[in-house]
C-alpha cells in the first residue's frame, strides 16, 4: 500500500464507531427530508402523524405513505447498493476510477431493458428488473475479460477504456432499436435518466432482498479486499486465492448494481464518488470503508433526489441527472489530482 | 552519418511517400466509386457508370434533375462529413498518440449533440441555428476538456479520461432533455443523435462546403507541425516548434471539423475513431491525415447506401451502420493492444 494514501480523518476504533453513528444520524435526517420535501411541503409533525395516527382521508397522509415513503425506501436501497458496489469495483480492480457507468455495466443493463421492451413487450418497472440484472452481469464480465487481457492484468486505465469501448458498442445497439421503434423510445427515455420517482412499495419489496443479501455478502469481503490492496503477489504470498476473491467480489458487485439499475435506471458517478468519501473518513481498511459507503451512498442519493425536487419546483429533476452534474466534476477533479495511483 | 545510411534513409522515405501516394489514389478511387454508387441507388435507379456523365451535365433532363438536385447534395454531405470526421479523428489520435482519443470518445461530439438537442427542444431553434449551436457546443466542449486536462503539461491519458467524464455529463444532459420533450421531438432528436443523412439537401451541403473549404486547408497547413509534435514534445521544441500554440491550433481545427460534421449529420458513430487507424495501417506509417479523410468519406458513403438498401423501404440511419461496423473494431483493437501489452 503506497504511503501517500490518505490515512482518513478518524483513526482510533472508538472515534470510528462515533463517526459511523454520526453518519447514520445524517442519513436519518436526509431520509426525513426526502419524506417531508416535495411538490407539496409537509411538516415533520404531519409526517410523524402519518405513521402514528394514519388517516387515509387526509391527502397529506396519503402522499407520505403511498408516494414519499416508498420513494425514499427505493432511494435508500439504490444508494446503499451503488455505494457498496462502487467500493467493491474499486477494491477488486484496485482502480480509483471504477464505477458502474464507466465500466459499461449501465450500458449493458440499458440494452437489456431496451430489448425487453422492444422484443418482449415488457412494459413495467417490475418487468425491467430481471433484464437489468442480466444485462449488467453480461456487460461487466465482458468488460473485465477485455480489460484483464495481457500483461499486468486489469489496470485502471485498461479497464476504463475497455468499459468505454463496450459501453459504446452496447449503446449503439440500443440506439439502433430506439430509432426503429418510437414506442420503445417513449418508454425507455423515462427509465434511462435514472430516477426514483413514482416507485411504489412493490418495487422496493422486490429489490430489497437482492440489496440486503448483496450488502451482507459485501460486508464479508472487507478483509479480502484489504489483502488484495497489498498487491496480487503479497496477497498470494499470504495464502489468499486472488482469482477467487475477485470473482466473488465481482459477483456481489454485479448483484448490487443490477438491483440498483433495475429499480432506478442507470445512475452514473454515485458508485465512483461514495468510496472516495468513505475512504476520506475511514482510511484504508475496507471493512470500515464498506460500512461508511453503505451509509454515504443513500445520503448522497436521497440528498440529490431532494435537491432535484427543490431545484425545479413544482416539477423535478431526476436524481440521475443531479448525480451526474455533481459527480462529473468530482470525477474530473480526481483525474486531475492524482497520478492515477492504483489503489 | 555515412553516405550509405543517408541514402538508405532517403530511399526509405521515398518508398513511404510513394506508398502513401498510391494508397491515397486507391482510396480516392474507392471513395469516388462509393460516391457514384450512392447517387445511382434509389427509387429511380441510374446505372452507376452513367453517373459521372450525368454529373458533368451529359444526362437526360430527368436524370439530370434526379442526380444533381435530389441525390448529389446528400452524397456531398456524406462525403464531407466522412472526410471531416476522418481528419478530426486522425489529428486527435496523432496528437495524443492514442487511438482512443477520437472526438467521439472524448466527448466533443457529445458536447455538440447536447447543445444541439438543447437548442432544438428547449429553445425551439430550427435548421441553421441548431447547426450553429452544435458547432459552438463542440468547440466549447473541446476547450473545456483541453483546459481541464492541462496540469503542468499535457497527458494523453488525462485528456481521454477527462473527456470520458465530460462525455458522460453531456449524455446525462441529453437524456434529461429527451425525457422532457414531446415524443415527436424526442424521436427527431434521437434520430439526429444516431447520425442520419435523411433528407439532407443543398441547404445543408452548401454551408458544409464553405466550412470545409476553410478548415481543410488549415488542417493541411498544420500537418507538418503535427508530424514534429508526434515525435515528442521535447524534440518538437528543440526543432523550434512552438508546442503549445501548434497543439492548440490543431485541437481547435480538429474540434471544429468534428463539430461541423456533427452539426450537419449528427454524431455519426465511430467514423472519426476507425478512419485513422485503418488509414495508418494502409499507408503503414505513423501519420495519415488525408488518407483518413478518404477512408472516412468512403465509410460514410458506403454505410449510407447500405442503410438505405438493407430494409427497403425503411431507411436505417447511417450512424447505426457505422456503429455496428466500428464498435467491434474498437473492441478488437483494445483486445489486441492489451494482449501485446501496449494497453496502458
Amino acid at each position: 500500500m503506497s504511503a501517500d494514501l490518505p490515512r482518513g480523518l478518524v483513526r482510533s476504533r472508538r472515534t470510528r464507531v462515533l463517526a459511523l453513528a454520526l453518519t447514520f444520524a445524517v442519513l436519518l435526517l436526509v431520509a426525513l427530508a426526502s419524506i417531508a420535501i416535495g411538490a407539496r411541503a409537509i411538516s415533520p409533525g404531519t409526517v410523524l402523524d402519518a405513521f402514528t395516527h394514519y388517516d387515509r382521508t387526509l391527502d397529506e397522509h396519503l402522499i407520505v405513505r403511498t408516494l414519499r415513503v416508498p420513494r425514499t425506501l427505493v432511494g435508500l436501497l439504490v444508494g446503499l447498493a451503488l455505494g457498496m458496489a462502487g467500493t467493491l469495483f474499486q477494491g477488486v480492480t484496485r482502480n480509483p476510477l471504477a464505477d458502474p457507468g464507466i465500466l459499461g455495466v449501465n450500458a449493458g443493463a440499458s440494452l437489456a431493458v431496451v430489448m425487453a421492451i422492444y422484443l418482449l413487450g415488457v412494459g413495467s418497472l417490475l418487468g425491467y428488473v430481471w433484464f437489468g440484472f442480466l444485462g449488467a452481469a453480461v456487460a461487466s464480465v465482458a468488460v473485465y475479460l477485455l480489460g484483464a487481457l495481457g500483461r499486468g492484468g486489469a489496470t485502471p486505465i485498461k479497464l476504463a477504456l475497455a468499459g468505454s469501448a463496450v459501453a459504446a458498442f452496447l449503446s449503439a445497439l440500443s440506439s439502433a432499436i430506439l430509432v426503429i421503434d418510437a414506442a420503445t423510445l417513449n418508454q425507455y427515455r423515462f427509465w434511462a435518466v435514472g430516477s426514483v420517482a413514482g416507485r411504489d412499495g412493490t418495487i422496493a419489496a422486490q429489490v430489497a432482498p437482492f440489496v440486503v443479501v448483496g450488502a451482507v455478502l459485501a460486508l464479508v469481503t472487507g478483509r479480502m479486499l484489504n489483502t488484495l490492496a497489498l498487491g496480487d503477489d503479497v496477497a498470494q504470498g499470504l495464502g489468499q486465492r486472488v482469482g477467487l476473491i475477485r470473482v466473488y467480489s465481482g459477483l456481489v458487485a454485479v448483484l448490487l448494481v443490477g438491483a440498483a439499475v433495475a429499480a432506478a435506471g442507470p445512475i452514473s458517478f454515485l458508485g465512483l464518488v461514495v468510496p472516495h468519501l468513505a475512504r476520506m473518513i475511514a482510511g484504508t481498511d475496507y471493512r470500515w470503508i464498506l460500512a461508511f459507503a453503505a451509509l454515504i451512498g443513500p445520503i448522497l442519493l436521497l440528498g440529490c433526489d431532494v435537491l432535484g425536487r427543490i431545484a425545479a419546483r413544482p416539477g423535478e429533476i431526476q436524481v440521475g441527472i443531479v448525480v451526474a452534474v455533481i459527480g462529473g466534476p468530482f470525477f474530473i477533479a480526481l483525474v486531475r489530482r492524482r497520478r492515477l495511483v492504483e489503489l | 552519418m555515412s553516405d550509405d545510411a543517408y541514402l538508405a534513409l532517403l530511399h526509405g522515405r521515398r518508398v513511404r511517400r510513394l506508398r502513401t501516394l498510391g494508397v491515397s489514389i486507391a482510396l480516392a478511387v474507392v471513395a469516388f466509386a462509393a460516391f457514384c454508387w450512392s447517387i445511382a441507388v434509389g427509387d429511380f435507379p441510374i446505372p452507376v457508370l452513367d453517373v459521372p456523365g450525368v454529373l458533368l451535365g451529359q444526362g437526360s433532363p430527368k436524370d439530370d434533375f434526379i442526380v444533381n438536385e435530389l441525390r448529389l447534395p446528400r452524397a456531398v454531405v456524406a462525403l464531407l462529413v466522412g472526410a471531416a470526421f476522418g481528419i478530426s479523428g486522425a489529428i486527435f489520435q496523432a496528437l495524443t498518440r492514442n487511438p482512443l482519443a477520437s472526438p467521439d470518445i472524448i466527448g466533443i461530439t457529445a458536447g455538440a449533440s447536447a447543445t444541439a438537442v438543447f437548442g432544438f427542444i428547449v429553445l425551439d431553434l430550427g435548421g441553421t441555428s441548431i447547426a450553429l449551436a452544435a458547432v459552438l457546443g463542440g468547440l466549447t466542449t473541446s476547450m473545456l476538456i483541453y483546459a481541464l486536462a492541462w496540469r503542468r503539461g499535457m497527458s494523453a491519458y488525462r485528456l481521454v479520461l477527462v473527456g470520458i467524464g465530460i462525455a458522460a455529463m453531456a449524455m446525462a444532459l441529453t437524456s434529461y432533455l429527451l425525457s422532457r420533450a414531446e415524443l415527436y421531438e424526442a424521436r427527431e432528436a434521437n434520430l439526429w443523435l444516431t447520425g442520419s443523412l435523411n433528407g439532407r439537401g443543398w441547404e445543408q451541403a452548401g454551408p458544409l462546403l464553405v466550412a470545409m473549404a476553410v478548415l481543410i486547408p488549415i488542417a493541411i497547413a498544420l500537418i507538418p507541425k503535427l508530424r514534429t509534435l508526434q515525435l515528442s514534445e521535447d524534440t518538437a521544441r528543440g526543432l523550434g516548434v512552438r508546442v503549445n500554440l501548434s497543439r492548440s491550433g490543431l485541437i481547435l481545427v480538429a474540434a471544429a471539423l468534428a463539430s461541423v460534421a456533427t452539426a450537419t449529420a449528427g454524431p455519426v458513430a465511430f467514423v472519426a475513431f476507425v478512419a485513422g487507424p485503418i488509414a495508418r495501417r494502409l499507408v503503414n506509417g505513423p501519420l495519415a491525415v488525408l488518407p483518413a479523410a478518404l477512408v472516412g468519406a468512403a465509410l460514410v458513403l458506403a454505410s449510407d447506401v447500405v442503410g438505405r438498401r438493407l430494409f427497403e423501404p425503411t431507411e436505417i440511419p447511417v450512424g447505426i451502420i457505422t456503429a455496428l461496423v466500428g464498435a467491434p473494431y474498437l473492441i478488437l483493437l483494445l483486445a489486441r493492444a492489451n494482449r501485446v501489452g501496449r494497453g496502458g
